[in-house]
């Protein structure tokens, strides 16, 4: 009885310790740096494109948010948990993701690409990736492509928990081959370590896997949120604000329908 | 050399501030998970000892248990359980869902890891206590809580201080698993600045350094508090 | 043992155990299990290889850490005291990612490192664990077995020593065997502790057992079933450990 009754006060104490002001949203972002999406300072500050993207969502749909760092492989389970209430974390849209949660319209496109080292002369199909090693990020579209298509050519998938460890492997010969989003490597190949490798080129396109573009992830039923967020993208994108952040980023565009 | 200096320094644009920042959660952590799992370490051992053969049944499974999964596998057990279900409180107190900040909820997962680790020292610490001197007390008539404040937890404290430092000490390095969860500790702290810097090495490095005197000063500190604990004993029980 | 269970209170309590895991059967999703099943094994002989080889490499070392810091100069005993120290003092998950990616970001300075013989090994992601696993079961070890050499009786080797028997000889027939009945017990321990190490290598692109039930809720989006699946998983294997050295134990000669 005694032992209900501290369980019972320490539960109530963790409620307490976290009780929240009311009526924020809380915008999740993978807490693993993902550059110029995503990235923390020395401060600790976050920044880049999609967080300055969605602080201008916020500010059209008139909502008070709160940038939320989690971890990307558990994104979804805290986003059902409601540790968070939005997903802005450079997310494709994909069917199986749709099936547990809700998107908004997409707010970029981009292609996936293979990264090798410089010289190599690979080709971004399963051909040039007979018998090499290819390293992608866990939970991503394109571990998920990598596994239908290249399992059978690739002596090996390796599996990253992060972009940037990825990167890091192939900068240090571990892995022959990357395959991710275009713009985070077009980021990578103009580092300094970047500086070993080259965009070989674009997959082909498989859009049950690779998606519908990105958007930012909602629970199933708040169609209320979904509907101001979508009205954001659309305002966002017309009056200027998408493409003047997008400007201080990429030199490309990033938007395709 | 001067490089790396300037990453570790602690204004930005050095990381050092990030480390020490991290270092406090994972402390923070640590001893509140400490906290809880001694807690719930003390009710387990009590169980065990005195609980009716039902309670002593159930605190098996749950030492077993606790003590055969690996932690990362507990820990997103309970992370995402322990959130379902004070949800499901809240939801049935009337209130919407509750937001749990990373520190409580880390300190809810790693305290009942602690707690199983705890019941099984504290266990072992109270049976070390020569039962002469609990049955003297009651044979004076002292009351149970008495008892327990006075003679009790006074006489086993010295028993259980070397298990204890190992706990803590297990306590201090399993926040570093919270990394993996996403929880901003030492580690996580460490991993973000080593991927923005590309200095891996050695910000991991800096990390463990940093770690090593969490469990030297920790050493020295519960050698104080055992020599204090074992004021007025005698000697001979040396270290177990 | 059996005749323990037959109590009506722990039938009372195999019976919800039984329903729990009945419940569990029928209510939860575990349509995706055929399909991983091959995937599952696979992950649990790299679970059990891992395990296996980083212990018995691990004790290798920590016979030499023990008896450095029992019996050894002080230019022995220092190294391995603060050996022990540093992997005990400081994160498991740390020394992994220290190892893999801390080592993984010098190579490009030193060219002549991936022309070596060894690149194709350096590649791989499983000579790091292997190496981390080891070290750590060592440090720890080490410790044990430091204790276990000090508490073998001195009279034991002085008698030997009078009948003349070789230094490395007394160390094998009668100094090891008795330290290693000694520490019999804690290994046990131990080892169930080096087999809760063993997920942690899934974070640096190792395929074991955890990172199967990572890869199933990532592909599935299915979170409670393939934990529940992994958490029994090594509760069956754990309690192998535990009967195995209960086993071991038994055998040996008394003491």
């Amino acid at each position: 009885m005694k032992m209900n009754m501290i369980m019972a006060t320490a539960t109530a104490a963790l409620l307490t310790a976290g009780a929240a002001a009311a009526e924020t949203v809380k915008i999740g972002i993978a807490s693993e740096p993902y550059p110029p999406f995503a990235a923390p300072d020395s401060a600790g500050n976050w920044s880049g494109w999609e967080v300055e993207i969605a602080n201008a969502l916020c500010e059209a749909a008139d909502l008070e948010c709160e940038i939320t760092p989690t971890g990307w492989d558990g994104i979804i389970p805290s986003l059902l948990g409601e540790q968070i209430d939005v997903i802005m974390a450079s997310m494709s849209i994909t069917e199986d993701r749709a099936e547990k949660i809700a998107f908004t319209d997409h707010y970029y496109k981009t292609p996936a690409v293979i990264v090798a080292p410089k010289g190599s002369d690979m080709t971004p199909n399963a051909e040039g990736l007979d018998g090499k090693i290819l390293g992608v990020q866990a939970s991503t579209t394109h571990q998920a492509y990598a596994q239908k298509h290249f399992e059978d050519a690739a002596s090996e998938i390796r599996v990253y928990q992060t972009q940037d460890e990825a990167n890091q492997d192939l900068y240090s010969g571990r892995i022959d081959a990357v395959q991710a989003d275009s713009i985070a490597m077009a980021d990578f190949v103009n580092s300094d370590i970047g500086d070993c490798c080259e965009i070989v080129g674009n997959v082909p396109d498989d859009e049950s896997i690779l998606g519908k573009g990105v958007g930012a992830g909602l629970r199933k039923g708040e169609d209320e949120l979904r509907e101001k967020l979508n009205a954001a993208i659309a305002e966002i994108r017309e009056n200027g604000t998408y493409d003047e952040i997008t400007d201080k980023y990429f030199s490309t565009t990033i938007y395709s329908e | 050399m001067e490089q790396t200096l300037e990453l570790l320094s602690l204004s930005p644009p050095g990381w050092g501030a990030n480390l020490l920042r991290g270092l406090a959660a994972s402390i923070q952590i640590a001893l509140g998970a400490f906290g809880f799992g001694l807690i719930i370490g003390f009710f387990g051992a009590m169980g065990k000892l005195y609980g009716s053969p039902w309670v002593r049944d159930l605190l098996e499974v749950y030492t077993t248990v606790v003590r055969a999964v690996p932690e990362l596998v507990l820990i997103l057990i309970l992370y995402f359980v322990g959130t379902d279900i004070i949800n499901q409180i809240a939801a049935a107190m009337g209130r919407g869902p509750v937001e749990i900040s990373g520190i409580a909820a880390g300190i809810w997962v790693l305290g009942v890891v602690q707690g199983a680790y705890a019941t099984e020292i504290l266990r072992g610490a109270i049976k070390a206590v020569p039962p002469g001197q609990i049955e003297a007390a009651r044979a004076f008539g002292m009351p149970r809580g008495l008892l327990a404040r006075r003679v009790t937890i006074p006489a086993m404290t010295a028993f259980a201080i070397p298990g204890l430092a190992n706990l803590w000490l297990i306590a201090t390095k399993d926040t570093a698993l919270l990394a993996v969860v996403g929880f901003s500790e030492l580690t996580l702290e460490t991993r973000q600045a080593a991927q923005s810097t590309r200095a891996y090495f050695t910000f991991f490095l800096a990390a463990g350094f940093l770690y090593l005197m969490v469990t030297l000063l920790s050493g020295v500190l519960f050698g104080r508090i055992e020599k204090w604990a074992r004021r007025g004993q005698p000697s001979h029980r040396g270290t177990s | 043992m059996i005749r323990a269970m037959l109590i009506p209170r722990r039938l009372i309590m195999l019976g919800l155990f039984a329903a729990f895991v009945l419940w569990c059967a029928l209510a939860l999703d575990w349509s995706w299990l055929p399909r991983y099943t091959p995937l599952a094994l696979s992950g649990l002989w790299v679970t059990i290889w891992l395990l296996v080889v980083t212990i018995v490499l691990g004790f290798a070392l920590a016979v030499p850490l023990g008896l450095a810091q029992a019996i050894g100069p002080w230019y022995l005993a220092a190294p391995a005291r603060a050996f022990c120290t540093v992997i005990r003092g400081t994160p498991l998950l740390l020394q992994i990612w220290l190892l893999y990616f801390g080592l993984g970001s010098l190579f490009p300075q030193f060219p002549w490192i991936r022309e070596s013989e060894l690149w194709p090994y350096l590649r791989q992601a499983w000579p790091y664990a292997v190496l981390s696993l080891t070290l750590s079961y060592a440090g720890y070890e080490g410790e044990v077995m430091r204790g276990a050499f000090a508490s073998v009786q001195k009279g034991q080797i002085e008698a030997a020593r009078a009948f003349g028997m070789p230094r490395f000889k007394i160390f094998r027939r009668i100094w090891l065997p008795q330290a290693f009945r000694q520490a019999l017990p804690t290994l046990g321990g131990e080892t169930i502790l080096q087999l809760k190490a063993t997920p942690l290598v899934a974070t640096i692109t190792i395929v074991e057992l955890y990172a199967v039930a990572a890869r199933v809720r990532q592909d599935t989006f299915i979170i409670y079933e393939p934990l529940l699946l992994l958490a029994l998983a090594y509760l069956v294997i754990a309690g192998l450990i535990t009967l195995g050295f209960r086993w071991i134990e038994q055998r040996g000669p008394r003491q």
